[in-house]
C-alpha cells in the first residue's frame, strides 16, 4: 500500500480525506486506485486518453515522476505519491 | 629582501601588495589583518582575518592554525605586520610574510577593499545583531545595505517579507502593487492599518518601512506589471519577490526573469498551505520547469473566493525574506531546485525536488533565443493567458 497527499482543493472530493491508502505496482496504478474509491477525483487527475493531466504535478516520495518513469514508475510499500497543483495566492 | 624588528635581527619576508594580490588570487593564502577593530570595520582586505597587535599570541593560533600555511599578515603601513610576522616564526610559523605598506599601499596600487565606511556609527548600532554573526559580519550588512530588492505585490507575501527586508537594511526595496489597502486585508497585511484604507499600498508600505527603517529608499511602482514594462522595472533589481495573486503575471515574471537573469523568490499560499522555491535562471529550475501548465480556474481558487489563514502570509512571507537575505549573503543554502510545502494545520514541512525541465521553452537548451529587437514582447505568454486561470 502506498499512501496518496491529497492537496486540499481535491478534499472535498476524497470525502475530507488528506491522505488516502492505495495499492498499486506503479504510480499510474495507485492513482487509478484512487479514482476507482473516489470516482470525482478522476477528471482533475486524467485527461480524455488516461494520461495525468499536465497542469498536475505527481511526486513519488520528493521526486516528480515525470523525471523518473512517468505513471509507470515502480512503487514500493510505504511510499508516499503527492498530488501538487500550483497555487498562485499571494 | 629583509627587514627586522628592532631588537632583533630577525629576517622576515616582506611582498608587495601585487605579489600579495596574485597569491591571494592563486588560493591557499591565510590573509591576516593586525589592526585594531575599528580599523578593520572601516576598510580591510576580502578574506583578511583579524588579529588585533596585542591578542596576537592568544589568537594567531585560531585564525591561522596550520603553522606551514602560506601566511601573509598586513596592517595600516607594514610596520606592525613586519613585527607580528617575526613573532609568528618565533611561533613556529615557516611560511610568512609581510605586506610592505600595508592597506595604504595596497589601496594606492588601486587594488580592491572591503570599505564599511559607509556604516555610520548608528547603522553598527542598529545591525550588530547581524553583524556578530560571522554568516554576515560587517562586509554582509554592506552587501545588504548595497542591494536592491523588487516586491512583486504589496499585499498578503510582500508585507512581512518588506517589513523584515526593510528591517534587516535592504537598500533599495522596489513595491509594485495597483491596489489601495482594504479592511479585509488587515487580517494578514501587516504592514498597512486601519488608518491608511484607501491608500495606494504602495504608498501605505512606505510609510511604515521609512519610520522602522530610514537606511532604505523606497521606490514605488504603483500599478500593475506587463509585457511593456516588466523588463524595464525589473532591470534595476538584483533580485525579485513573486508575491503576485495571479498566474498570468507569475508566468510573465518567471519569462523576463529567465532572459535577463533575475533570481525570483517564489511563494504562494491558499487556505492552510503555502508553498515557497527560488528559482535561479539557468543555475536551477524555472518557474515554467516547475509548472508548465497553469491549472484550470476550479483547481487554483483565489484567497478571496477559498479564504486564507492570516498568519500564513507572515509565515511564508517571512520564509521569503530569508531566502533574499541568504541570496545577498551568498550565506547558506537557498532553496535552488527544492519546493518546500508548509501546511499550518499540521505545522508539517515537506521538500520536494524541482529538477530543470530539458525541454522548457523558457529555459531549456533549445528555448529559442530572443533577438534584442523582440525583447519586450511575450508572443508566447499572450497565448498562455488567454487559456491560464488567472483570480484576483
Amino acid at each position: 500500500m502506498a499512501t496518496v497527499r491529497i492537496p486540499p482543493v481535491l478534499r472535498p472530493k476524497t470525502g475530507g480525506q488528506s491522505e488516502v491508502e492505495a495499492a498499486g505496482a506503479d504510480v499510474g496504478e495507485v492513482l487509478r486506485a484512487l479514482t476507482a474509491a473516489h470516482p470525482d477525483t478522476s477528471e482533475q487527475l486524467f485527461d480524455a486518453e488516461g494520461a495525468l493531466n499536465r497542469y498536475v504535478n505527481v511526486y513519488l516520495n520528493d521526486e516528480d515522476v515525470r523525471v523518473l518513469g512517468g505513471l509507470e514508475t515502480a512503487v514500493k510499500e510505504g511510499d508516499t505519491v503527492v498530488i501538487l497543483p500550483a497555487m498562485a495566492g499571494g | 629582501m629583509a627587514s627586522g624588528a628592532e631588537t632583533q635581527t630577525t629576517v622576515i619576508e616582506e611582498i608587495e601588495p601585487f605579489e600579495a594580490a596574485e597569491e591571494i588570487r592563486g588560493g591557499d593564502v591565510v590573509l591576516v589583518d593586525t589592526r585594531e577593530p575599528h580599523e578593520y570595520q572601516e576598510a580591510h582586505l576580502e578574506n583578511g582575518r583579524l588579529v588585533p597587535p596585542g591578542l596576537l599570541g592568544d589568537e594567531i593560533v585560531t585564525a591561522a592554525p596550520d603553522k606551514s600555511a602560506r601566511t601573509i599578515i598586513y596592517c595600516r603601513s607594514g610596520n606592525r605586520s613586519a613585527i607580528a610576522a617575526a613573532q609568528l616564526q618565533a611561533l613556529g610559523y615557516d611560511n610568512v610574510a609581510s605586506m610592505a605598506g600595508g592597506i595604504l599601499a595596497w589601496q594606492e596600487q588601486g587594488l580592491p577593499v572591503i570599505a564599511a565606511s559607509g556604516m555610520t556609527a548608528e547603522q553598527r548600532d542598529r545591525y550588530s545583531r547581524h553583524t556578530l554573526l560571522p554568516e554576515v559580519g560587517v562586509d554582509g550588512q554592506v552587501k545588504l545595505l548595497n542591494a536592491k530588492v523588487l516586491l512583486l505585490g504589496a499585499g498578503g507575501l510582500g508585507a512581512p517579507t518588506a517589513l523584515y527586508l526593510a528591517a534587516a537594511g535592504v537598500g533599495t526595496i522596489g513595491l509594485v502593487d495597483d491596489d489601495v489597502v482594504d479592511a479585509s486585508n488587515l487580517q494578514r497585511q501587516v504592514i498597512h492599518n486601519t488608518e491608511r484604507i484607501g491608500m495606494p499600498k504602495t504608498e501605505s508600505a512606505r510609510i511604515f518601512i521609512e519610520a522602522l527603517n530610514p537606511d532604505v529608499k523606497v521606490v514605488e511602482h504603483n500599478g500593475r506589471l506587463d509585457a511593456g514594462n516588466i523588463l524595464d522595472v525589473i532591470g534595476d533589481y538584483d533580485i525579485v519577490v513573486d508575491g503576485a495573486d495571479n498566474f498570468p503575471t507569475r508566468y510573465l515574471l518567471n519569462n523576463a526573469s529567465v532572459r535577463l537573469r533575475k533570481p525570483v523568490v517564489s511563494a504562494s499560499i491558499l487556505g492552510f498551505d503555502g508553498q515557497i522555491s527560488t528559482f535561479a535562471p539557468f543555475e536551477g529550475p524555472c518557474y515554467r520547469c516547475l509548472y508548465p501548465t497553469p491549472p484550470p480556474a476550479e483547481l487554483a481558487p483565489s484567497c478571496s473566493a477559498n479564504g486564507v489563514l492570516g498568519v500564513m502570509a507572515g509565515t511564508m512571507g517571512t520564509l521569503q525574506a530569508n531566502e533574499v537575505i541568504k541570496l545577498v549573503l551568498g550565506a547558506g543554502e537557498p532553496l535552488i531546485g527544492r519546493l518546500l510545502l508548509y501546511d499550518a494545520l499540521g505545522t508539517r514541512f515537506t521538500e520536494l525536488k524541482v529538477r530543470r525541465d530539458p525541454d522548457c521553452p523558457i529555459c531549456g537548451e533549445n528555448a529559442p533565443e530572443i533577438p534584442e529587437s523582440e525583447m519586450g514582447q511575450f508572443p508566447d505568454y499572450d497565448l498562455f493567458c488567454a487559456g491560464a486561470g488567472g483570480d484576483r
